[in-house]
């Protein structure tokens, strides 16, 4: 197979999987999402839930995206350091992500800098943006599809502080950006923490953080207990969905981590709404592909 | 019984509203976020499409555009909290007398509701289908350079909701309020996770 002949199977596949992607949720978050509505009591957190799952109903069988903020198009990419299309993957990605925009449809939100223009096709200066991580051996190419709408990037931050601060100021950071800016981004949410050296490292571990498949933990014990106890505690603060009153404002925590240097403590919060549009798709080299994240769905 | 709110809405249409109540809308919407903000406000350009008595929605929607008219695909809030610099200002100015969007907006907004006669609600976030499934045709655009999400769409719709006041015309701010609540909770709630990390720094 040429690069060319590969682009043309990855554009077509990748059109297909963002038209799935936008119009359900993955099957991990939607059982979440499930079992916070269990964990809700009262009459409006009820009102609001059946309002979520009535209008994710209607968009699979309609067709159309869930949430009219498609957002910009992110992909994380770990890519086997033998998969033989890898100059093919940027451009097929641009591409697909310009057709999608028209048969999906998705919303036309891209803007480039400077010129202030709508771009009309989500391409633009480096977008959609792509992360890459070369894996030392393998030949699959795995992309992370995830559409960043405006109101849970909004509150997204990061900050560097002092080994004096400890992990204490970590905590007290990702409590006040959840308390104080996050409860906008239609809760219940998923929360990235990226702990790293300085602030761009810091904030893309966090994004990676909420990316992590549901049910999986940080590495390290204490990484997981700061998992589970950030959890327990941003759910003890009363806000429920839509930031109303209510049990769940984090359907998870995830904390991922890089070395620090021994003079500094960065940390990056990064939240995703309930309508967590993140999909998982798999390139072998001979372009065979496949997908779990929506189990029984054909592209 | 459905409290529905029907366009043009007079001041004395909302005087018996408070935080928390639920509506719905019946009538003519308009949207209109940054841009259009930004544009009647810092701008000094007119709404084209006249404001007074009427509704702006915080929202952009996606839209499939043909010759042969506009279909509505999906609409729903978006973050109100990103037009409160310029929010009191555009209430003052269009004479706009319900804003719809998503969480909470700031005092400057409250206070100009309380002195103009305005109301903020807030729709369900997220909900794009459903939302859309309530507009019944897209009657007018403007201002359609700003790009899709940002021009003012001018949608027919009936029974629109369910909306949750989180604003008033008396000063009740219901975010504001909810939001001194969560305030209140959290020392107690980080108390044990400070406590939990005090060793974290420990060399294992």
């Amino acid at each position: 197979m040429t690069n060319k002949e590969a682009g043309a199977v990855l554009t077509d596949v990748m059109e297909r999987f963002l038209c799935v992607a936008c119009k359900r949720l993955p099957d991990d978050v939607y059982e979440k999402l499930r079992q916070c509505r269990a964990a809700e009591t009262s009459e409006l957190q009820r009102v609001i839930y059946d309002s979520y799952f009535d209008n994710l109903r209607r968009a699979w069988e309609m067709g159309r995206p869930c949430c009219q903020d498609t957002g910009l198009l992110h992909f994380y990419i770990r890519c086997g350091a033998d998969f033989p299309y890898m100059g093919a993957v940027e451009p097929a990605l641009r591409l697909a992500v310009a057709r999608a925009t028209a048969s999906a449809p998705l919303r036309e939100n891209t803007v480039d800098y400077f010129t202030e223009r709508n771009t009309g096709d989500n391409t633009g200066e480096r977008m959609p943006w792509l992360h890459w991580d070369i894996l030392p051996e393998g030949s699959d190419l795995e992309i992370c599809a995830y559409f960043a709408g405006a109101g849970c990037c909004l509150p997204g931050r990061a900050q560097v502080f002092k080994p004096a601060d400890g992990y204490g100021a970590i905590v007290k950071y990702v409590f006040d950006a959840v308390a104080d800016l996050a409860l906008n981004a239609c809760p219940p949410l998923i929360v990235g923490v990226g702990l790293g050296h300085n602030v761009e490292n810091a904030a893309v571990l966090s994004k990676m953080a909420y990316l992590r498949p549901l049910g999986t933990s940080h590495p390290h014990p204490k990484g997981a207990k700061l998992e589970r106890d950030l959890l327990a505690g941003l759910n003890g603060l009363g806000i429920g969905a839509q930031g109303l009153p209510g049990e769940r404002v984090a359907m998870e925590v995830h904390v991922e981590s890089s070395a620090r240097h021994t003079a500094t403590i960065a940390v990056g919060v990064n939240v995703s709404c309930y309508t967590h549009r993140r999909g998982f798709i798999t390139f072998h080299e001979d372009m065979s592909w496949e997908q779990d994240s929506y189990k029984g769905v054909s592209l | 019984m459905k409290k529905v709110l029907t366009t043009p809405v007079r001041a004395e249409d909302i005087e018996a509203l408070h935080i928390g109540d639920i509506v719905y809308l019946t009538g003519t919407l308009v949207t209109g976020r940054d841009d259009v903000h930004r544009r009647v406000v810092s701008e000094g350009m007119a709404s084209p499409y006249d404001l007074h008595d009427g509704v702006i929605f915080h929202a952009g929607p996606i839209v499939r555009e043909s010759a042969g008219g506009n279909e509505l695909i999906s609409v729903g809030p978006t973050s109100s909290v990103r037009m409160e610099s310029l929010e009191a200002a555009f209430i003052e100015k269009t004479g706009v007398r319900v804003i719809i969007g998503k969480g909470g907006m700031g005092p400057a907004t409250a206070a100009a509701c309380q002195k103009f006669k305005a109301i903020h609600c807030v729709a369900m976030g997220g909900c794009a289908v459903s939302a859309a499934c309530q507009v019944e045709a897209i009657e007018d655009c403007f201002w359609r350079e700003l790009g899709m999400p940002e021009c003012e769409w001018v949608m027919r719709v009936k029974e629109f909701g369910p909306l949750v006041v989180s604003i008033d015309a008396h000063g009740g701010n219901l975010y504001a309020e909810n939001k001194a609540k969560y305030a209140a909770r959290k020392d107690a709630c980080e108390a044990p996770i400070l406590e939990s990390v005090k060793d974290y720094m420990v060399v294992e």
